[in-house]
């Protein structure tokens, strides 16, 4: 009714002092934001290609035609990061939740259960990864099994999932100790068995809570892939390397860069836009400023 | 006859602080008794051990004459049999009013997930709540979460039903719609034991109503008696205060 009047009329609505300060609080910190990125982009395209050397950084880390080269055998052996983080990932889950429960056991029966599940997301979180794809990609197929199982790939996969379930089983317990103990006794006061109170009332909660950090460590497994090259397979970090010597030339470090940004940065956002959802969903109404 | 619930001389402490002391109280089958007392002096504590969310230290709880309490005892049948609601409501957010009702009815009963559904919907007519079935908690009004709280409860069919202090977290216009939920409840033969704040629900309702004071209890009688011609000094105390 009273926006078809203005609309008559021909009015804007009338705004108040107020919304027309923070109007204008909005066009001055837009104004500095874009005056800022633009000075800082006119001080990089004018003075790097003033640098003395810049023909020749230019020429070894941008050079078009060896981008043109290198991209599809890039491409090519990205694939195999696909695929190490394709299989990885649900391993890392599951076994990350299975330690996650472990830890949350209560029985006192199950003390070292837990004791057990501790020390594992200690040793794993408190190694390096690739140290760890060192230890195991060399010393278990150093053990001498039988072919198929004695490949690095596998054993530098295996370390990895190893690594990152220590991390994300400190994600899910985080999120199951979230869970508010009233709702436990919701549950089993309904007669629920402990297994099924963790199965359909804490774990779906908790699990909600814990994506935007399990999609965070997501994002870093993309990346660290790339250290199972160190023993071997050669995935897209290797694959650079070798055309790097080959042609003398870093421009395919700088594409294989931008493959791995083409993949992490929509990650990236899509964590930050679930964080930002869940920030509103469960932290109440934002002080003015 | 033997009483449907039966405390007898139950201790309880959480380390050095001791709740209960020593109670005993018989609770027949189909009647309404409620607990009144301060806050702290140990309503939900009672409540809790009579269904068995909470290990009691030295007595007994029984129920139907049988030894609930005994140590090693599986507690989920149970709980099967004695409900509760909470102050807190304690609905499940992630779940639907219909799904919140009919989890313990599929998983704990083995109902199929039909007729646990229609179980649960001629429970929200029944209650006035026949729309919400499929709308999630936090879309509920405070009174109407407690309500579905209670038929959630009920849905098990449980032959005793404990309820601590569920008008508590309420606005005060809200009260009044949770409240007629439970006066529909009396004389259908269920077993009620009400924690409440509310003197003048308590006096209507009950068949005696139970004074306890820091973990025993203090007084115990007919509302006329105990609101009428209190004999314990404390319950003088405690009306006086509450009632002004
Ligand atoms: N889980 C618990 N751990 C430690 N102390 C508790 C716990 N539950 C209750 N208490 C204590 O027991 C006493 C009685 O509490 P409660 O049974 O909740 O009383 P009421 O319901 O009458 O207010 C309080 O002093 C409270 O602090
Ligand atoms: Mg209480």
């Amino acid at each position: 009714m009273a926006r078809g009047l203005h609309r008559r009329t021909g009015h804007q609505p009338r705004l108040t002092t107020r919304q027309e300060y923070e109007r204008q609080q909005r066009r001055r910190s837009s104004f500095i934001a874009a005056a800022s990125t633009f000075v800082v982009l006119v001080a990089v395209l004018v003075f790097v290609p003033r640098m003395p050397r810049w023909d020749r950084v230019k020429k070894s880390f941008f050079d078009v035609d060896q981008m043109g080269d290198s991209l599809p055998r890039l491409i090519d052996a990205f694939w195999l990061d696909v695929k190490i983080f394709a299989w990885t990932t649900p391993a890392i889950f599951a076994l990350a939740l299975l330690i996650a429960l472990a830890r949350n056991s209560r029985s006192p029966a199950l003390f070292p259960i837990r004791a057990l599940a501790a020390a594992y997301t200690d040793v794993m979180r408190g190694v390096p990864v690739i140290l760890w794809i060192y230890l195991v990609g060399f010393g278990v197929p150093g053990l001498g099994i039988a072919r198929p199982f004695n490949s690095p790939l596998l054993w530098g996969s295996v370390a990895l999932a190893m690594t990152y379930s220590g991390y994300v089983a400190e994600v899910f317990r985080a999120g199951i100790d979230s869970v508010h103990e009233s709702q436990r006794a919701a549950a089993r006061s309904l007669g629920l068995s402990s297994t099924q109170t963790m199965r359909h009332v804490v774990l779906p909660q908790a699990i909600r809570r814990v994506v935007p950090p399990l999609l965070n460590d997501l994002v870093s497994l993309q990346k660290d892939v790339a250290l199972v090259s160190l023993i071997g397979p050669i995935e897209i970090l290797r694959q650079a390397g070798i055309d790097k010597s080959k042609f003398a030339n870093f421009t395919p470090f700088v594409v294989a860069a931008l493959i791995f940004l083409s993949v992490t940065i929509p990650l990236t956002r899509l964590t930050d836009y679930l964080w930002q959802r869940e920030r509103r969903r469960t932290s109440g109404t934002r002080v003015a400023a | 006859m033997t009483p449907k619930v039966s405390l007898r001389g139950v201790s309880k402490s959480f380390g050095s602080n001791t709740v209960l002391r020593d109670l005993s109280l018989d609770v027949a089958t189909g009647e309404v008794v409620s607990l009144i007392g301060a806050s702290g002096s140990g309503k939900t504590t009672l409540l809790r051990c009579v269904n068995l969310l909470e290990h009691i230290d030295d007595g007994a709880v029984l129920l139907d004459g049988d030894e609930i309490s005994a140590i090693g005892r599986d507690p989920n049948p149970v709980r099967r049999r004695v409900g509760i609601v909470f102050q807190s409501f304690n609905l499940f957010p992630h779940m639907s009013v219909a799904r919140n009702i009919t989890l313990a009815l599929t998983k704990v009963l083995g109902q199929s997930h039909d007729d646990a559904r229609t179980h649960a919907s001629d429970l929200l007519q029944r209650f006035g709540l026949a729309e919400k079935a499929d709308v999630y908690p936090d879309q509920l009004s405070g009174g109407q979460q407690q309500r579905v709280a209670i038929i959630r409860a009920l849905a098990m069919r449980p032959e005793v039903l404990l309820l601590d202090e569920i008008t508590s977290a309420l606005d005060p216009e809200l009260v009044g719609e949770v409240l007629d939920v439970v006066r529909e409840l009396k004389g259908s033969g269920i077993t009620l034991l009400i924690a409440t704040h509310e003197m003048g629900f308590a006096r209507e309702i009950s068949d005696r109503v139970c004074f306890l004071h820091s973990g025993s209890v203090a007084e115990i009688g007919t509302p006329t008696q105990v609101f009428g011609s209190p004999q314990d000094e404390r319950t003088r105390q405690f009306l006086r205060r509450v009632t002004n």
